[in-house]
């Protein structure tokens, strides 16, 4: 009796939560999945990367060790190196050539939908394919590489037996594989550009080269962000390429060792779960602090305007 | 009017020069799978198509359990595309056009969820699934890839601009609850979008390659992917039988993906540019 408002009131309040519980149920799947198979995994990995465990014996904390051994390790910063290095030939290439096409693909009238399609089938096709593919191609004693170089008189080189051809390699891979996508991306921001812009341009006498630095490219940078953050994302995670082209071992003088494939290695192949752990907290301050630089760069320059 | 003829010719032959380019590997890689592992080791390579693609084929057959292994695939990439149509489009049409206590917190947390790089948690991951008895089975490739965020996020735009409140109304008043309004109204109309989250799914998971290796376990089980990785490793010297079981590999892919290519194109092309 001395709660009856009370009672009233708070059980009235639940009924009226209770009443919502059709969306709580449609929104359910999701949530629950990603507690199971996400946000749990994640915060264990935190945990996991201050410990010792080999996945049989009991797990030990060792406090920093992970991370102290991580910095000593020559292979650390030689896969940081690498994947670093891998993203810039690759990334840089592809972007230049996708804007190019995509300003030639914007003046064409006919057969662009073959363009588009036939663009962007690299992109859905399988990565373990085109790397077996890619692979055979760069062959040292029987690969289209070194045949083409040989009818020109050029000397063979081994190329994925060697530093910079393991390189070469993936990243030809990666820029074949991702031009025709990022191509498309561009060619739907070109299309978004008021076309009254090019008409003052005209009308101010600028020409085409002008035009397109003090028009174009303007009015592309949110979707250049886009496809540079997306390529950041894409290229610090780089795996199936090296892992199928050069093996586990990341090939001749570990050039081809990525930092996932240095963490799928530590994790299953070595089984050193604590140091994978903190690989994988290093990758992902990496992702990170490149995306903010990347929001820097172009954020910065769109106050200056 | 030559000069503007030209300047098309000129346009037109460095789009079709790419083309070729983007077309190189599929027409080699036919090629290599018509031809032995001799020929190829040639000087000069042979370049023209051969006939001995079903003899390839054959070794293929003998040395993977291909059929298995895209059975296997096609069991999950089907089925997480379905389930991700289903859980993505009902909880999106719920935070498109509801109201309920918690919308934006949840919407929020949906949001930064698509920012964790989630094969950095494999480890725990794979601890997940040994405690689930799901290690070496399909399950632990579909059950935690069958709703997703970006999906969720998409879905909802989709909903926003093309079911107007009204509709909503009408279907309510007509005795339609959330569940029949969700199945009569909002999947019928969605089906562009539908189209485009399914085929990305879809090819996301027919692709998959790294979870895969680490939770298949058993080398009779695997998926396509990774039944060709182990092909190439073991088998590597038979260039035309591994590029065999590559093409074998792929096609079924660029067959789904040519009969949906438009709605796929817009779909991908359409985020990046309103975002």
């Amino acid at each position: 009796m001395r709660t009856t408002p009370l009672t009233g009131a708070s059980t009235g309040q639940r009924r009226r939560v209770w009443s919502y519980w059709r969306f709580y149920l449609a929104l359910s799947p999701f949530y629950v999945l990603f507690a199971v198979f996400g946000l749990y995994p994640m915060l264990s990995t935190i945990v996991l990367a201050f410990q010792r465990w080999d996945g049989l014996s009991a797990r030990r904390f060792t406090g920093l060790d992970n991370f102290a051994f991580l910095v000593k390790d020559p292979t650390f910063w030689q896969s940081l190196e690498n994947t670093v290095v891998l993203f810039l030939m690759s990334t840089i290439p592809t972007l230049v050539l996708a804007l190019l096409l995509a300003v030639m693909l914007q003046s064409a009238v006919r057969f662009t939908n073959v363009y588009r399609i036939a663009y962007f089938i690299p992109n859905v096709t399988s990565l373990v394919a085109m790397a077996i593919f890619f692979s055979s191609i760069f062959s040292t004693n029987f690969g289209l590489v070194n045949a083409a170089l040989r009818s020109l008189g050029i000397p063979q080189q081994d190329w994925l037996g060697q530093p910079w051809g393991i390189k070469i390699a993936i990243s030809t891979m990666i820029v074949w594989q991702w031009v025709g996508y990022n191509t498309l991306i561009y060619l739907a921001g070109l299309q978004a550009i008021p076309k009254d812009q090019y008409e003052a341009a005209k009308v101010d006498g600028a020409g085409a080269v002008r035009t397109f630095f003090s028009i174009t490219l303007p009015q592309l940078r949110p979707v250049v962000l886009f496809t540079v953050v997306m390529s950041t994302i894409g290229g610090l995670q780089t795996f199936t390429e090296p892992q199928v082209m050069v093996g586990n071992s990341g090939g001749t003088g570990q050039s081809g060792m990525t930092v996932v494939l240095f963490f799928y290695r530590a994790a299953f192949l070595d089984n050193d779960y604590g140091y994978a752990a903190a690989i994988a907290l290093s990758i992902f301050a990496l992702v990170l602090l490149f995306t903010a630089i990347n929001w820097r760069i172009f954020r910065g320059r769109g106050e200056d305007r | 009017m030559t000069r503007y003829r030209l300047r098309g010719l000129a346009l037109h032959g460095a789009l079709v020069l790419a083309l070729l380019v983007f077309m190189f590997p599929f027409v080699w890689t036919i090629l290599m799978a018509s031809n032995t592992t001799a020929d190829i080791y040639r000087f000069p390579p042979k370049l023209t198509f051969g006939g001995h693609f079903g003899e390839n084929v054959r070794h293929v057959l003998e040395n993977v359990a291909f059929f298995q292994s895209m059975a296997n695939t096609a069991v999950v990439a089907i089925s997480t595309t379905l389930l991700v149509l289903f859980f993505d489009s009902l909880a999106a049409f719920t935070f498109a056009k509801f109201r309920f206590p918690g919308r934006n917190a949840l919407f929020v947390i949906l949001l930064a969820t698509m920012l964790l790089p989630a094969q950095l948690a494999a480890v725990p991951q794979f601890q997940t699934m040994a405690i689930l008895g799901w290690v070496g089975s399909l399950k632990a490739l579909i059950i935690p890839g069958a709703a997703n965020a970006f999906g969720i996020f998409w879905m909802r735009q989709y909903f926003q601009n093309s079911i107007h409140d009204e509709l909503i109304e009408a279907a309510t008043l007509d005795g339609c609850g959330f569940f029949g309004t969700y199945w009569h109204v909002a999947l019928p109309s969605a089906r562009p979008a539908l189209a485009f989250l399914g085929i990305f799914t879809f090819v996301g998971s027919w692709n998959d390659y790294m979870w895969p290796l680490i939770v298949l376990t058993n080398p009779d089980h695997l998926t396509l992917q990774v039944a060709l990785s182990t092909l190439n490793r073991s088998h590597g010297v038979d260039y035309s039988m591994v590029m065999t079981g590559a093409l074998m590999a792929m096609v079924p892919l660029v067959i789904v993906f040519a009969i949906f290519a438009r709605q796929f194109i817009k779909g991908a092309t359409e985020g990046a540019v309103r975002g």
